[in-house]
């Protein structure tokens, strides 16, 4: 059964927690990562690793970069 | 020398060690003669002759926040960790960022990052590898990351010299506030190479000790039944400042970084060279440097690593370049070698020995080599006398490196 969008708030918020130290209760689906959590780039590459062992959904680098919310990674996740 | 040249001080002391995790921790164990060699219990050490190391006494990963540990090689955790602690010492120096440098060195690099990065990169593909996999491999990493935490901008420098990186590094940092490059330079050297690939191959060069069945005892330099190094891992790094920008600030000043010497033996990729003459040349030169005699010099934070080849060699040229008067020891007798790390946490052991005016004794020492005429330290630690004097640290590395720097006290 796929994780529901809960589920994968809150172990995005973990993977979140863990690479930048933003607490996860911060992560929520309306934040910019750039513009509210102050997450470059180079990060979010990290972050679509680490989202990627976790949930088992390959993130490319051109559908990466379109992904400018919290809400944006967990709709990607849940297609 | 000129009479007139910038003279440089050292305002700052940091270090991790396998002693201890700061400087004070790690000099009252020395003073307390504790060997921080101990069994280790990696998975990989069924495969190597070797079954002990000098890990450090503290985790850098358990010191730093986590997000910045994750993006670092442990080499540069601890770099960062003996910086930080340096700079802290020094009272956080005010000073225009154009004015400030760094030359931290590390004598292998991220080893770590390259062999546990090319292992994901085999089993699981290009794309699951960190995207600081590079910067955490970089042997001018350590540099780069003290360079960023402090904001400097008038050099940031990574010498690499094998086991002489640390103290070479320290020779840089003086000659960058020597030529007015800079006012203010964090330098030093750090190492985390504890890892199979490496003590397999360093004991392939058959220059480990196996003495497996009594880790503490097994690094001895100078002892007759001493049979090879033993690996430490940690950072030891200071802040070194021209003297008017010290004094300028009020700074506490530990000790003058007096002058460097360099040389290269030319001789042979690892072996010292059996006379001494790249090693005497290397003192003679920063006792020239530092414009003082050899009677100045109280004391010697030697090189001897617990080598056969290596520990008789240096103390010989001891003699001939310094005299047979100052009073020697190998802190490696409790740390370990903790290869470009070595010069730096030697450096801090030197200047607190001026400062303190006392010399650890070295550790199991217990039946001197033939042929050592210098008064070496062990059984107890020794008073250095009061008055001007000065102190040497030596550092020599594979490749035929040699690396002298004097300090003087306060």
């Amino acid at each position: 059964m796929a994780a529901t969008e809960q589920e994968i708030l809150e172990g995005l918020g973990k993977i979140i927690n863990e690479i930048t130290g933003i607490p996860a209760s911060e992560v929520t689906p309306e934040k910019s990562f750039v513009d509210d959590l102050d997450i470059d780039s180079l990060s979010m590459v990290e972050i679509a690793v680490a989202a990627q062992d976790e949930f088992g959904v390959e993130i490319p680098d051109d559908q990466l970069k379109n992904l400018k919310t919290v809400k944006d990674v967990l709709t990607f996740i849940q297609n | 020398m000129s009479a007139n040249r910038v003279r440089v001080v050292v305002t700052g002391l940091g270090a991790t060690t396998p002693v201890g995790g700061d400087v004070t921790s790690t000099w009252s164990a020395l003073l307390a003669g504790q060997s921080g060699v101990k069994t280790i219990t990696e998975d990989w050490v069924d495969t190597v002759p070797v079954k002990f190391a000098g890990t450090a006494a503290v985790d850098p990963a358990e010191v730093l926040p986590r997000p910045e540990a994750r993006r670092l090689d442990r080499s540069e955790q601890f770099a960062l960790v003996a910086a930080r602690e340096a700079w802290q010492d020094a009272g956080a120096p005010d000073v225009a960022r154009e004015r400030l440098g760094v030359v931290v060195s590390s004598g292998i690099g991220g080893i770590n990052t390259t062999l546990s990065a090319y292992d994901t990169y085999k089993e699981r593909g290009w794309n699951r590898l960190s995207p600081f996999t590079v910067p955490m491999l970089m042997p001018n990493g350590p540099a780069a990351w003290v360079g960023l935490d402090l904001g400097a901008q008038a050099g940031v420098h990574a010498t690499v010299s094998a086991c002489a990186s640390g103290a070479e590094a320290i020779g840089y940092a003086m000659d960058m506030i020597r030529s007015g490059r800079a006012d203010v330079v964090v330098a030093g050297g750090t190492e985390a190479a504890i890892h199979g690939l490496n003590v397999a191959a360093f004991a392939a060069a058959r220059a480990m000790s196996t003495r497996n069945d009594d880790p503490a005892g097994a690094s001895r330099p100078w002892d007759r039944e001493r049979d090879g190094f033993v690996l430490g891992e940690g950072a030891g790094i200071i802040v070194l400042e021209s003297e008017e920008h010290a004094r300028a600030r009020g700074a506490r000043i530990y000790a003058y970084a007096a002058g460097v010497g360099y040389s290269a033996d030319s001789h042979h990729i690892t072996q010292p060279e059996p006379e001494g003459r790249g090693v005497i040349m290397a003192m003679t030169q920063a006792l020239n440097d530092a414009d003082i005699a050899g009677l100045d010099v109280k004391h010697v934070n030697a090189h001897a690593t617990s080598t056969p080849a290596g520990d008789v060699v240096e103390v010989q040229a001891v003699a001939k370049a310094i005299g047979t008067h100052p009073l020697v020891t190998s802190t490696k007798s409790m740390t370990g070698h903790l290869l470009g790390g070595a010069g730096g946490i030697e450096s801090v052991f030197t200047i607190k020995a001026l400062q303190e005016r006392i010399v650890p004794a070295t550790i199991n020492l217990s039946d001197p080599d033939d042929g050592i005429e210098v008064e070496i330290v062990h059984g107890a630690n020794r008073e250095l006398p009061a008055g001007d004097i000065a102190a040497v640290n030596n550092s020599f590395g594979f490749g035929g490196h040699n690396a002298t720097v004097v300090f003087k006290g306060a």
